[in-house]
């Protein structure tokens, strides 16, 4: 009696083959396209509705409806037009090396994001919610700062080295530190890492205006990092692209090892979908907690040190700018899986680097990038909705 | 000696660490006099002014120091007498500690100047209106069992579209309802993604946070800052003295005469603890965070309590928001909540989800903020930064377990899914 | 009342939890819904009490034909449900969880406390319960919440009343008083519906059983009737209530436990000076009421509970001190009561779960690197020998029945070279077919020469599977007995009276 219950429950022998072929046909795996073409949607009705040619043709609609269409098509259009010209490819240069400085651009700025959301995506995946990544940022940063202006001892690479791995280590402590506060108080992690990016932000605020200050600078932040503690270029000094972004596909490689075939990251996972079974399992919990806000930090330290020692080679108070926020949405869009976060990665960088363009040429303000953001975010966490815009069907699962 | 009680001697080893403090800050003593005023400055006070007034007292600095680090010895002494014979020690106690702790670092801190009291806690009491209005909303979503990480969210939308609609209309009131509908709509949007689409309750918090600054920027630099005498030149809420009350010395010009929104906030903070605590509204919103099933089994509309509680919860964070600008005749800024949101959680989690507490709580971290302010017109030393961290660390200290174990409403954060 | 359920079906996607089902209750009635884990009886009560929708099918109440679309709604037509697992707010004092959701008010919205203890020593007066309306619900023993919960049921007058498993959290003796509280409620006129497996209850109390298997009724019978025919009715088949079981063979004294103690994060005692000792080739069964203190001494005995002092030798190695890996390590294999939250990780595939304790082991990892060939063949063969019945080593555990996930944990612990075999509660929730199984493998366990220590509730389930009986009351062992002690006398130690 009980073989019949059990036909009912047990699933279907899925393969890997037919388990995509049925994500594709429910739609599943085309929430997170759809998701980033309904923010864009969005983001388009904001552009149309702030546009003063657009407002300036409503008043006559009625009369004149053409005018104002035309004037949503030639914002919207001229915004996103653009957005791809600051991120993909600028058709208008002269040629094609300057073209494709975009390209390089949005590589650029999706290093640091990627790789902070490689962090997120460890602590997602084991379970935590490290929302600290502003403040490994910055700490990591800082120690990196710390080893490029004030130990020029060694040689050239070695300098480098020993500053990213500072910045690296820097990240690790204070997102271990975390780890260590749940494993041995039970402190929730979410509100200690929010804590702690405002103590990071205070602190490096602090030292920017004393010790770290550069000597003459009227701004906090730093003197200029050394040449040989720097990223060294990829593609010749026009263009941004450094020797972090190869960091970042090494890090993209090595996080999905970590995760899906070592034993470390058996363990996260295992801590992460069901800690008291993984305590009785002989996982040494407190350790694995440390161990993976220490993963999640270093990551995010590391993608600080992109940001010192390759684009911006100084320490300000923006070091960390909107990265803890951007990783978390990298995480979620690329579902926590190292090939997601990096193709997320990418969109984001993406549009940081054509907001820029549309902000200089079209007037639209670089924040229409955190609204398009998190609608993107929101329309992830919730795939009914998205199906309900589309007209979709719904899941199986809602089915049922 | 009778077992000792694991933690019974938390409290006078802190106290001990603290009263070192205050001996080291009493042998660094400068050498100079601190004035200390109590009552407020006579030009400042509202027109009917205060009862009477306290004479200045001029004292060494030094000797006060030495005073104030005996005081702390005597209640340090009197905490580990209780501990080691087993008594409780009266939370006075430490709360007096307290008090004298500040109030030795302060008087160093003021050396050779004029320590106002009242401008030192009327100061605090602005600072922590928005504090506690975010502790409230807070309090009425996580109680209900909505983890609310997006109070700064709530915050800045009340504070936008409370200039904006209160300069388009040219009414405060007016403003004062928009901010309402404004955090009420930012609250609903996180019940609606928590509840019907059962989103992690922490993500869409944060990513409520961040959208609302996207969208407040993006109108701001569109269309709000080219055209700030018709959006964004908000009129003031006009302030009043409340009779009577207001001529209480020190009290009186500190929390009586005051703008509209924050006799609104006393009202909100007894309010709220009625509601919650004697009403039949507030058991059955505590029994849905608690145990949301249990609530169900017995007829309770478990999602509409929580929508409902967490909207009004969004309402009252409008208000708070709505006095950064109206509340002070100041004109919308970017991101001018500048993580207020976050301390509000931190209080809420200080007042340990009770009201209250978290309004006592609201103004310590009020007051921390309001130090820095005052210590840089007098030309202090101590760099600011650390004073604006201290909310954060006494947080971190506070979850890390330092105080006792902190619990929340069981149900908050878990979503409750009705089969 | 008069109750009846009309054609009731109920599915949750593609299963179906309850088909057609009929079942009518007179007033002043006890009436039996007999059934196994997972028969569809509490899926049918949550129809009754509103909490599900059913698909099909219909309610009359004195023939009326009702619609419930919540709780409210049920309970304002009179029907009340003693939930298994209890519907109290731990926080809120009795008070205030039997007024919640009828609280009497003043002013229009302001708590009546006054009335409200009122109305608590009102009921609780009737029944003898001494209930303290200011008592904090969370600090009273589990016997007096279930009593809170009679209570919370019967503030709205309920002329129909649910029991949903009542017994399963109680002492033979707090048994006995429910089941006189049961027919003095019958006798004032309420129409009774008990919910239960436990065919003991049933032949007490019912004056009426429905017998329900996979969601369908299978039948009416009589308490008359004899248990092994009940019982085989409710399975399906001719059940053979008795473990089947060679006579031990003692081999050396090997697992002994002397003057464990330990405190809760509350300052209780939990476990209170607990010594015995177990030969090879012996089943020592802890008997005892859920939550005397057996979880925290299988906790101890795994290393989870570290501050515990006094001494647990394996074979003459201490455990005590050494964390959980350590104590793995030494040969002990442990099968957790709640296989769900402690036994395995549900999203993980059964591949894995099968090597959740062994992940960063050889030969399972080289280096770093999962050795992920070998998994597959690992699982392919564990999988086979202990009869889990899935497609694939890749479905993941928390899509598999009841009964196969414990087969998964038992596979594990099993797999592993033992010493000493610990299970708490091993065949809880699970269908008969599944607990003849994992008491077969007990009882293999032993007879290969292991000693082995059960956790176990049900009385029945102590008396077969142990060759000697311990029982835990608040913490201490009141008596070791032979299994042959007669019920009674067990029933009175697990009260905490010594023999």
């Amino acid at each position: 009696m009980s073989d019949k219950m059990k036909t009912q429950k047990t699933e279907a022998p899925v393969g890997r083959f037919s388990g995509l072929a049925r994500e594709l046909f429910t739609g599943n795996a085309l929430i997170p396209v759809l998701a980033v073409l309904a923010s864009f949607l969005v983001g388009g009705i904001l552009i149309a509705l702030s546009n003063e040619n657009v407002q300036a043709t409503a008043g006559y609609f009625f009369a004149r409806p053409g005018d104002m269409l035309s004037a949503i098509w030639q914002s919207v259009f001229g915004a996103y037009d653009a957005l791809f010209r600051g991120s993909i490819y600028n058709y208008h240069a002269d040629n094609f090396g300057d073209g494709i400085l975009s390209l390089t651009q949005t590589l650029a700025y999706s290093t640091p994001i990627t790789i902070a959301g490689l962090g997120l995506a460890v602590a997602f995946r084991s379970g935590l919610f490290n929302i600290g990544g502003t403040g490994q940022i910055i700490v990591g940063a800082v120690g990196s700062t710390i080893i490029a202006l004030y130990v020029p001892i060694w040689p050239g690479p070695l300098h480098f080295l020993v500053a990213v791995l500072a910045g690296i280590l820097g990240g690790a402590l204070f997102g271990g530190f975390v780890g260590f506060l749940k494993a041995t108080t039970g402190a929730n992690e979410v509100i200690v890492t929010i804590m702690f990016n405002y103590i990071a932000v205070y602190l490096l605020h602090y030292s920017l205006t004393s010790w770290l200050k550069a000597p003459l600078a009227s701004n906090p932040q730093s003197s200029p990092i050394p040449q040989d503690a720097l990223y060294p270029s990829l593609a010749g000094p026009d263009y941004p692209l450094h020797l972090g972004f190869i960091v970042m596909l090494l890090a993209v490689a090595a996080v999905w090892w970590l995760m899906n075939r070592s034993s470390v990251g058996f363990h996260f996972r295992a801590l992460g979908h069901n800690p008291s079974a993984s305590k009785v399992a002989g996982v040494n919990i407190g350790r694995t907690y440390f161990l993976v806000m220490a993963v999640s930090g270093a990551l995010a330290g590391l993608a600080g040190t992109s940001q010192i020692l390759g684009t911006e080679k100084y320490l300000g108070t923006g070091v960390a700018a909107t990265y803890g926020f951007d990783a978390i949405t990298v995480a979620l869009l690329g579902r926590s899986n190292p090939v997601g976060v990096l193709a997320a990665g990418i969109l984001f960088g993406g549009l940081r680097a054509g907001a820029v363009t549309m902000q200089a040429n079209q007037n639209v303000p670089i924040d229409i990038v955190y609204v398009v953001q998190s609608m993107i975010v929101l329309f992830i966490a919730a795939p009914p909705l998205v199906r309900s815009i589309f007209f979709m069907p719904k899941s199986k699962e809602a089915r049922a | 000696m009778k077992t000792l009680k694991r933690g019974a001697i938390r409290v006078p080893i802190i106290l001990s660490v603290l009263t070192l403090i205050t001996l080291w800050v009493a042998a660094i003593a400068p050498g100079g006099e601190t004035t200390i005023q109590i009552n407020s400055n006579a030009t400042a006070t509202g027109a009917a002014g205060e009862a009477f007034r306290f004479a200045n007292i001029i004292t060494s600095t030094a000797f006060s120091a030495w005073l104030t680090f005996g005081l702390t010895l005597l209640a340090t002494a009197l905490a580990w007498w209780f501990a080691l014979t087993g008594r409780v020690a009266s939370r006075w106690l430490s709360i007096g500690f307290g008090v004298v702790f500040v109030f030795n670092i302060l008087i160093s801190l003021f050396n050779g100047q004029t320590m106002t009291i009242t401008a030192l806690l009327h100061g605090s009491l602005s600072l922590a209106v928005p504090l506690i209005f975010g502790s409230l909303a807070g309090v009425l979503s996580e109680r209900v069992g909505l983890v609310n990480i997006a109070i700064e969210g709530q915050l800045l939308a009340g504070a936008f579209v409370s200039a904006m609609v209160a300069t388009l209309v040219q009414n405060p009131w007016v403003g004062l309802i928009g901010a309402m509908v404004a955090g009420a709509f930012v609250s609903w949007l996180l019940a609606v993604f928590a509840i019907r689409y059962v989103v992690d309750q922490i993500i869409i918090g944060v990513v409520l946070n961040v959208l609302v600054i996207g969208l407040t920027n993006f109108m701001f630099s569109t269309f709000m800052s080219a055209n700030s005498q018709v959006f964004n030149a908000p009129p003031r809420l006009p302030s009043f003295d409340v009779p009577g009350l207001a001529q209480i010395p020190v009290i009186g010009p500190v929390f009586f005469s005051q703008t509209p929104i924050v006799y609104l906030m006393y009202v909100a903070v007894i309010g709220v603890w009625f509601a919650l605590y004697k009403t039949r509204w507030g058991l059955r919103l505590r029994a849905v965070g608690e145990y949301p099933k249990a609530a169900d089994t017995v007829g309770i509309k478990v999602y509409a309590t929580r929508y409902r509680s967490v909207m009004i919860g969004g309402a009252l964070a409008g208000l708070g928001g709505a006095f950064f600008t109206i509340g002070q005749s100041l004109a919308f800024g970017k991101e001018m909540t500048n993580g207020a949101g976050y301390i509000a959680l931190a209080a809420l989690i200080f007042g340990r989800w009770n009201p209250i507490y978290a309004a006592f709580a609201g103004l310590l971290f009020g007051f921390a903020e309001n130090l820095q302010y005052s210590l840089s017109t007098v030309g202090s030393h101590v760099p600011s930064d650390f004073l604006l961290m201290l909310p954060y660390v006494l947080t971190v200290v506070l979850v890390a377990g330092l105080v006792g174990k902190v619990t929340g409403p069981a149900a908050a954060g878990k979503a409750y899914i009705k089969s | 009342m008069k109750l009846e359920l009309r054609s009731i079906t109920k599915r949750f996607g593609s299963l179906v939890a309850n088909e057609n089902v009929s079942l009518t209750v007179q007033p002043g009635e006890i009436h039996c819904l007999l059934g196994e884990n997972g028969a569809g009886k509490s899926t049918l009560m949550n129809v009754l009490y509103g909490l599900y929708q059913a698909d099909g099918g219909e309610i009359l109440l004195d023939d009326k034909v009702v619609k419930f679309s919540g709780p409210g709604d049920a309970m304002a037509a009179g029907i009340g449900m003693v939930h298994q697992h209890f519907m109290l707010i731990p926080v809120f004092t009795v008070a205030e969880n039997v007024i919640l959701g009828h609280e009497p008010t003043k002013f229009g919205g302001v708590l009546d406390m006054a009335a409200a203890r009122a109305k608590v020593r009102e009921i609780s007066d009737q029944f003898g319960f001494d209930l303290d309306p200011d008592a904090i619900v969370g600090d009273l023993p589990v016997g007096v919440q279930q009593r809170v919960e009679i209570v919370k049921a019967l503030i709205s007058n309920a002329q129909i009343l649910v029991f949903d498993e009542p017994t399963a959290v109680l002492t033979p003796q707090e048994t006995d008083e429910l089941m006189a509280i049961m027919k003095a409620l019958r006798d004032r006129g309420t129409a009774i519906v008990f919910i239960t497996h436990k065919l003991r209850e049933v032949k007490e109390v019912a004056d009426k059983i429905t017998v329900l298997r996979l969601g369908k009724v299978v039948g009416e019978a009589s308490p008359d009737e004899s248990a092994s025919d009940l019982a085989s009715m409710m399975v399906g088949r001719a059940v053979d209530l008795e473990i089947s079981k060679s006579p031990a063979k003692l081999g050396d004294l090997s697992f002994v436990v002397s003057g464990l103690s330990a405190v809760s994060h509350s300052g209780t005692k939990v476990l209170d000076d607990v010594s015995f000792e177990i030969h090879q080739g012996e089943i020592l069964v802890i008997a005892g009421v859920q939550g005397n203190g057996q979880t925290e001494l299988t906790e101890a005995i795994l290393g989870l509970m570290p501050k515990a002092t006094g001494s647990i030798k394996l074979n003459g190695q201490e455990l005590l001190g050494r964390p959980v890996k350590q104590v793995l390590d030494l040969g002990v294999g442990f099968v957790p009561e709640d296989r769900t939250d402690d036994g395995l990780v549900a999203d993980f595939t059964i591949a894995e779960n099968l090597i959740l304790d062994r992940a960063d082991r050889k030969p399972f990892v080289k280096g770093l690197n999962l050795q992920l060939k070998y998994l597959r063949e690992f699982a392919t063969k564990l999988v086979k020998e202990f009869d889990v019945r899935t497609q694939s080593i890749d479905t993941k555990a928390g899509k598999l029945s009841g009964g196969n996930q414990q087969k998964v944990v038992l596979a594990r612990e099993l797999s592993r070279e033992l010493k000493l075999l610990v299970a708490s509660q091993p065949t809880r929730g699970l269908d008969v077919g599944s607990i003849e199984f994992v008491h077969e493998q007990i009882v293999n366990t032993r007879n290969s020469g292991l000693p082995v220590l059960i956790v176990a509730t049900e009385l029945d389930e102590a008396v077969q599977l142990g060759d000697r009986i311990a029982v835990m009351y608040r913490g201490k062992i009141v008596g070791i007995v032979p299994s042959t002690t007669p019920r009674e006398v067990l029933g009175q130690m697990m009260a905490g009276i010594t023999a």
